[in-house]
């Protein structure tokens, strides 16, 4: 016992030497990889992210997912650094304790692009084995992005925990991506993952196909090539789709900015040079509202665009019948004094809009139903341009049916074909035109409604739509909804097949140009009112 | 005359002495006055549109000019005088330049012009310019290939926004392959065109770079992006370098946002997007892509802070942006103000003189450079747009880059020089010798 005392008197001397040479190093390339976080200096954050993710250390996914989200605080003097948790409680990055307030003079780590994919990369190594399998086949699309060699036995790994079938497929392309960009991988893995890549079958997949250096085997690079010509016929054929697609969206928009006109041109033949600013007031409305609502009710939100619509169309109506009764009433008849009148009226209502709102673009949010895309095979369809699709049919039907069966309808059709008669029948023939343009400018006001969700909303928004509108209703045939439906979708897909070929100056001039050549060969449009009813 | 008029008061009272007197006394006093109006105040045009497309951008500039003479008023104005501003309002109506441009240098008598946005704005009051013999400060970032006695140029030239943008993107980014977006007109044709005479001579290849033009307020960007995408996807990385201009860049980045382009896969650049143009988007979808300018709000600087909290006074609203062009006017109304205080007088042909060799403040730190080729040097910032609308500052150019007036890119102008210092020439030719005058 004795004799062994200053043995172990010595391995105590030697240990708290050890701690005491050690400590004031703060320890370890961990803690250092985070004091690095502090410099401000984009290659030094790049080097941490590398350590700190491959640590192993619990702290690594808080510190790296905090960083995404600029919740990484460093103090550049005292060289801390802090993770702000969602719920705001912060803790020391280097030792996870908890802390109580993070000092005043630390900021947020900054990014870049390049620091945003490492800290993507990192993430997605880092969340491959999350229990949940959205963030699981998330995870395993960055690192098929990123392919780094350094993920390969971590997907290893997840592939062989791995049940559910999307989140494997995932990592199993994830795996061949790292496997296909690996120098020392053996042929026959290389060639297995150039299959797999190939069932994938996107644009993504054609990209790291082609990306492959050229120091690669031959049979892989045959391999890669018959891979990607059979991906681009694929494609080549979904581009199609996605053509016609993108048609029918332009001709949705098309047709909604078209469709009030169709009534105050087309059913009561006024040259209505102000309907692009109707459009304008309804999405100024949609402004209007949305502030309201981020100012006093922020949980509704989501359904501002809802509550836009009818305000809208009462807004722009009751414009339209004022500018009818002052101004467009005197009119009937003189169409050159009418187009005058009108546009004066529009370069009237814009300054009106810009001293109220200001010349600046005023900004409309999205709801969350309203932003985004999801994939059908591959073409990407975003949510934006599918509802105004369906809103715009809607708004068709709604109309139609409203001419058609209602008896606010019937007395517009009725005076439309014969006013003197209408009139001998005891409808307020004045009374029904006010109604009728009120009608027409309260749907471009709807109109501004959808278009404030995919274009500005400033005073010029209505001029860009004016022409554009009284193209589809001449090309359909004046006087004709269904013309307006027909003529707009045919511009639209038109217009999106003509695009990729010609360009977008080109293809806008080429549509113009078969437009004036149609109207030589048909007057009327594409679908012509026939009868008495052209002559009244 | 007014001892006369006096003299015939005292007089024994006549019809024709009173009106002698009336008359003289009106003259007199039309004479102190008028007198009063040229000897106390100089006049200042503003040409910016304050109504039309371009109301959007031109009419923060005007608040700009009011707000900097206001500034220089309360120190008392310039050899004594106060300064009074003529503001005119051109519509974004090109001819109505020429005509407003005319209206204030011989009607109003202005000493100075601050206007123009556009460049065909620019090209159309140039010739006003030239024959009345006045000084118009021209703000904004453009194509180059131009270099008028009249003319200061405080915006950037492509070769202090455009080039080291790409530099960028080729360095840090490691791009290699490049979409040239642009809107069709002059100012995007032009810069594309150095663009791509610049990354040919880096060794890109012609197939690695995609150039597309689309019309003034394009909306329906789906085609567009889609071809990106695919272009984006030749396993090479890609970026895209936006001369998109005005209202067609909202639809735009809503649609990059939308087809779920994020700036890490493939970034865009823009030269024509700014504090001002982001605050109509939700900037979420867009964190991380790109701007090039020479000034940037978030740029920490007390000069900065000072002018932004007295812009924001001054405008009262606490949260109106500043951006580049702004900057440009503050330089450059500086510049003037010196160049005035230098020979004491506001004669145009002096103060054309006294201008190259001026120095002035900016806003980020440094200090700008009136050059004799009627540019000026200007720092050159890469910013990353972030969520709340500012852009973070990622790199910048270790000095200040002097603007080329002609690009050293294209065949035709790279022997040119601007120098209205000694050779009095602004085209210039430095192999031949000779100046190509105005016929060029």
């Amino acid at each position: 016992m004795l004799a062994n005392l200053p043995a172990r008197l010595r391995t105590l001397a030697l240990s708290l030497f050890l701690i005491a040479f050690a400590l004031p190093a703060a320890a370890g390339p961990f803690e250092d990889a985070v004091a690095k976080f502090a410099n401000d200096d984009f290659s030094d954050t790049d080097a941490a992210i590398g350590v700190v993710a491959s640590s192993g250390n619990p702290l690594a996914y808080p510190i790296i997912s905090a960083l995404k989200d600029g919740r990484l605080m460093a103090d550049a003097d005292s060289k801390k650094v802090y993770v702000t948790g969602t719920d705001g409680k912060s803790v020391d990055a280097a030792t996870g304790e908890a802390v109580a307030s993070v000092p005043a003079s630390a900021s947020a780590v900054r990014l870049n692009n390049r620091l945003r994919r490492s800290v993507d990369a990192a993430l997605g190594g880092l969340t491959l084995l999350s229990p949940d399998v959205g963030t699981r086949i998330q995870a395993a699309q960055s690192v098929f992005k990123s392919h780094e060699e350094s993920a390969l036995p971590v997907v290893d790994n997840a592939l062989a925990k791995e049940t559910n079938r999307s989140a494997k497929t995932a990592l199993s392309e994830a795996r061949a991506a790292i496997l296909l960009y690996k120098p020392d991988a053996s042929e026959v893995d290389k060639l297995e993952a150039v299959a797999t890549i190939k069932g994938r079958g996107d644009q993504e997949a054609m990209a790291l196909l082609t990306g492959i250096g050229s120091d690669q085997p031959a049979s892989v690079k045959a391999g890669a090539a018959s891979a990607i010509a059979s991906i681009q016929s694929s494609l080549a054929v979904w581009s199609g789709v996605q053509n016609a697609w993108y048609g029918l969206s332009l001709g949705s928009v098309l047709l909604l900015a078209a469709i009030g006109l169709a009534i105050t041109f087309g059913v009561m033949g006024v040259i209505n040079m102000a309907h692009g600013e109707m459009v304008m007031i309804g999405a100024y409305t949609t402004f209007v509202v949305q502030e309201v609502i981020r100012t006093r009710y922020p949980g509704l939100f989501d359904y501002s665009l809802l509550i836009a619509v009818p305000l809208a169309f009462l807004v722009a109506g009751a414009i339209g019948v004022l500018i009818e009764r002052s101004i467009i009433r005197f009119l009937y008849g003189r169409p050159l004094e009418t187009l005058l009148a009108t546009w004066g009226l529009s370069l009237v209502l814009q300054q009106a809009v810009r001293t109220m709102f200001g010349p600046t673009n005023r900004e409309v949010g999205n709801p969350s139903w309203m932003s985004g895309a999801f994939e059908l095979g591959q073409i990407t369809i975003t949510y934006n341009r599918l509802w105004i699709l369906v809103f715009t049919l809607a708004v068709f039907a709604i109309l139609l049916a409203m001419l058609r069966y209602t008896a606010l309808g019937l007395e517009m059709r009725a005076v439309t074909q014969n006013r003197r008669m209408a009139a001998s029948m005891g409808i307020a023939t004045s009374r029904v035109d006010a109604l009728t343009f009120g009608l027409g400018s309260g749907i471009a006001g709807i109109a501004g409604v959808a278009l404030s969700q995919i274009d500005n909303v400033s005073p010029n928004l209505g001029q860009s739509y004016i022409i554009d509108s009284f193209m589809v209703v001449v090309f359909g045939g004046v006087g004709n909804l269904w013309g307006t439906l027909v003529g707009a979708f045919t511009l639209g897909i038109a217009n999106k097949f003509l695009e990729p070929v010609a360009g977008a100056v080109l293809g806008k001039i080429a549509i113009l140009v078969l437009i004036i050549l149609f109207i030589q060969k048909r007057p009327r449009g594409l679908f012509a009112l026939k009868g008495r009813a052209v002559e009244a | 005359m007014l001892t006369k008029s006096t003299h015939d008061i005292a007089a024994p009272f006549s019809r024709r002495g009173l009106l002698a007197a009336t008359a003289g006394l009106m003259l007199g006093l039309a004479s102190i006055t008028g007198a009063k109006a040229v000897d106390d105040t100089i006049k200042v045009g503003v040409l910016h549109s304050l109504s039309g497309t371009m109301a959007i951008s031109e009419t923060t500039l005007k608040d700009t000019i009011l707000f900097l003479i206001d500034e220089q008023n309360k120190k008392g104005g310039v050899l004594g005088k106060k300064l009074e501003a003529v503001v005119v309002d051109p519509a974004s109506n090109w001819p109505l330049f020429a005509e407003k441009a005319r209206e204030l240098i011989t009607k109003d008598k202005v000493s100075v012009v601050f206007g123009c946005w556009t460049s065909v704005s620019r090209k159309s009051v140039l010739p006003v310019f030239k024959e009345l013999n006045n000084i118009l400060f021209y703000p904004v970032q453009y194509e180059g290939e131009e270099s008028e006695r009249n003319v200061f140029y405080t915006g950037a030239a492509p070769n202090q926004q455009a080039i080291p943008a790409v530099d960028y993107l080729m360095k840090d980014e490691k791009v290699k392959r490049w979409v040239l977006a642009g809107t069709d007109y002059v100012y995007p044709r032009t810069t594309n065109k150095i663009l791509e005479a610049y990354l040919k001579s880096k060794g890109v290849a012609q197939e690695d770079i995609m150039i597309n033009y689309t019309p003034f307020g394009h909306s329906d960007w789906q085609t567009i992006v889609a071809d990106i995408k695919k272009f984006g996807s030749a396993g090479k990385k890609t970026a895209v370098v936006s001369t998109i201009n005005g209202d067609a860049n909202v639809p735009f980045y809503k649609e990059l946002g939308n087809q779920g382009i994020k700036a890490t896969d493939i970034p865009v650049v823009a030269f024509s997007v700014g504090e001002e143009e982001l605050a109509g988007i939700d900037t979420k979808p867009l964190l991380g892509h790109l701007a090039a300018w020479n000034y940037f709000q978030s740029i920490k600087d007390p000069e900065n802070e000072k002018f932004i909290k007295a812009w924001q006074a001054y405008t009262k609203n606490p949260k109106r942006v500043t951006n580049d062009p702004m900057e440009a006017h503050v330089i450059g109304f500086d510049m003037w103000v010196k160049a005035v205080e230098k020979v004491k007088s506001t004669d145009p042909d002096k103060v054309i003189d006294a201008l190259p060799g001026i120095e002035a403040k900016n806003l980020t730190g440094g200090t700008s450079k009136m050059l004799p080729n009627h540019h000026i040097t200007k720092p050159v910032f890469i910013g990353e747009i972030k969520a709340n609308g500012q852009f973070d500052v990622v790199w910048k150019t270790p000095g200040l880059v002097p603007g080329d007036a002609w690009s050293k890119e294209l065949d035709g102008s790279k022997d040119l020089i601007g120098d209205w210092v000694e050779k009095k020439c602004g085209n210039y030719n430095t192999k031949t010798n000779k100046c190509l005058g105005s016929g060029s």
